[in-house]
């Protein structure tokens, strides 16, 4: 069975944000809300300055803090890709997913659920790229099967340098950003 | 230097993580203080000293009915899904503090329900629980296992209100197992200032704030080996630490929590359990109050606390 993830290419991400529309048109994200956004990192003092801009989102992390915490089973890691879900349905809207995330990758919907991106399941189901992946116009991300060797993601995590957000944390996330 | 600009503002997240409101600390509060109540309670019954004319067994699980029932209504206002909360006994989830909880708070109310049959004032002791409260109080075996289970169930409830929380390992200031050590202590201690100040019985009130002074001071070493433990970790516990160490909530930690709720408490009643001064209502007040900022500022600095 796969497992899902995502590589970014930080030399190539412009922040110009069509990643952050596309996943708030496909999944009618409420407004005020972002299931995606991007982050605009300086390190340094002027003159010696370096940026790094990313598209974040939900790591869908291999140890969801999200998914342990969940009182009602709601949220769940699906077999499908082990994408991280949550069923709005089972959801009481108790936050502590909310608060155990350490990306603060999820928020509440205005109709009361635990809300978060979900790597569009609904097109990979049908082989199609995340919205957010399809329309990057510098085809800056790559999403695909992480276990196998030979996808596109693994090929690429391999070839080149990247790291992952707040390693520390130890949610052993699957977004990785090169660099 | 870093500087990170995020087109990110979700509600209650952004900036500051404020997923949970005055709610979740007064819930966790009062399930400390039941915790504690019912853990007197079943040490009292265990004791056998129920025949006593003790407020303990007459008054405290009726009070903890009602605080329990308080305490569930500011959980139940604090879900955002509430036409869903039955969804927390159609399963029961290993590895979440809440569904512990759940269960836990589940079997509290029956616990709290029978040890209060063991003293029911005789006005109530009619009909068939007259005679269940009259078979209970004359059966030894009866009230030991009522002891037991009061003993048992509120140090389980004063634990996982500290669990949940130090299970959210993402936040730095709550991820210290100490924290169930340190809200059940401070439950007990809020109890035995609760039972100081309303009961009638002076050799009572003088046993309770007795063992308040050994809760208070136990509570004082748990809350420094607290922050030892973050001081002695890594980056993120110590922005953590300073938190309440020259950050946001120094001042409300130290003077609310620990000089107003602990140290002058401590020092009053001491004086009082040795007679130099009097036994008053305000150390018990204090004592409870402090349990209450406790869990504020705890529920509130643990939110703004988040890995680096």
């Amino acid at each position: 069975m796969a497992r899902f993830g995502m590589a970014l290419d930080t030399t190539k991400c412009v922040g110009c944000m069509d990643c952050v529309v596309a996943c708030k048109t496909e999944n009618q994200v409420p407004e005020g809300f972002n299931r995606d956004w991007i982050a605009y990192q300086t390190d340094g003092l002027y003159p010696t300055l370096h940026m790094e801009i990313r598209s974040e989102r939900c790591n869908h992390c291999d140890q969801p803090p999200c998914v342990e915490c969940c009182p009602t089973g709601a949220s769940h890691v699906e077999d499908f890709g082990k994408i991280v879900l949550v069923t709005e349905n089972e959801c009481i809207g108790c936050k502590a997913c909310v608060a155990s995330c350490p990306y603060e990758a999820r928020f509440i919907n205005p109709k009361g659920y635990a809300d978060k991106c979900t790597f569009c399941n609904h097109r990979v189901e049908q082989g199609l790229d995340p919205a957010c992946v399809s329309v990057c116009p510098t085809h800056c991300m790559t999403f695909g099967d992480l276990d196998d060797p030979q996808s596109a993601v693994s090929r690429q995590l391999a070839a080149r340098r990247h790291h992952a957000l707040k390693p520390d944390a130890g949610t052993e996330p699957r977004i990785f950003y090169l660099t | 230097m870093t500087e990170l600009v995020l087109t990110r503002h979700n509600a209650m997240i952004d900036p500051l993580l404020h997923a949970w409101g005055w709610e979740i600390p007064v819930y966790l509060f009062l399930g400390g203080l039941i915790g504690g109540t019912m853990m007197i309670t079943g040490y009292i019954l265990l004791k056998g000293r129920h025949r006593e004319n003790s407020c303990v067994c007459s008054v405290l699980p009726l009070v903890g009915l009602a605080l329990l029932s308080v305490g569930m209504l500011a959980l139940f206002l604090d879900l955002e899904h509430k036409l869903y909360v039955w969804r927390l006994y159609t399963t029961f989830q290993f590895s979440s503090p809440m569904s512990w909880g759940a269960w836990i708070l589940l079997l509290v109310y029956p616990a709290l329900a029978v040890a209060w049959l063991v003293r029911l004032p005789a006005f109530l002791r009619v009909g068939q629980v007259g005679r269940l409260a009259d078979a209970l109080a004359e059966s030894p075996r009866a009230i030991w296992a009522i002891g037991y289970v009061n003993l048992a169930l509120g140090g389980m409830l004063g634990i996982y209100t500290g669990v949940l929380l130090s299970s959210l390992g993402s936040r730095p200031f709550w991820n210290s197992a100490l924290l169930g050590v340190l809200f059940l202590l401070s439950g007990l201690s809020a109890a035995a200032a609760f039972v100081h100040m309303i009961a009638w019985d002076r050799t009572e009130r003088e046993l309770l704030a007795r063992a308040d002074n050994i809760f208070i001071s136990l509570e004082l070493v748990t809350l420094m080996l607290f922050l030892t433990g973050l001081l002695t970790s890594g980056a993120s516990h110590q922005a953590a630490a300073a938190l309440v160490l020259g950050g946001p909530f120094t001042a409300v930690f130290w003077v609310g929590v620990v000089g107003l709720g602990l140290v002058i408490p401590l020092v009053l009643q001491s004086l009082a359990v040795t007679h130099r001064t009097l036994h008053s209502a305000i150390v018990p007040v204090m004592v409870i109050a402090g349990s209450l900022v406790l869990r504020f500022v705890f529920v509130y600095a643990g939110q703004y606390s988040h890995w680096l």
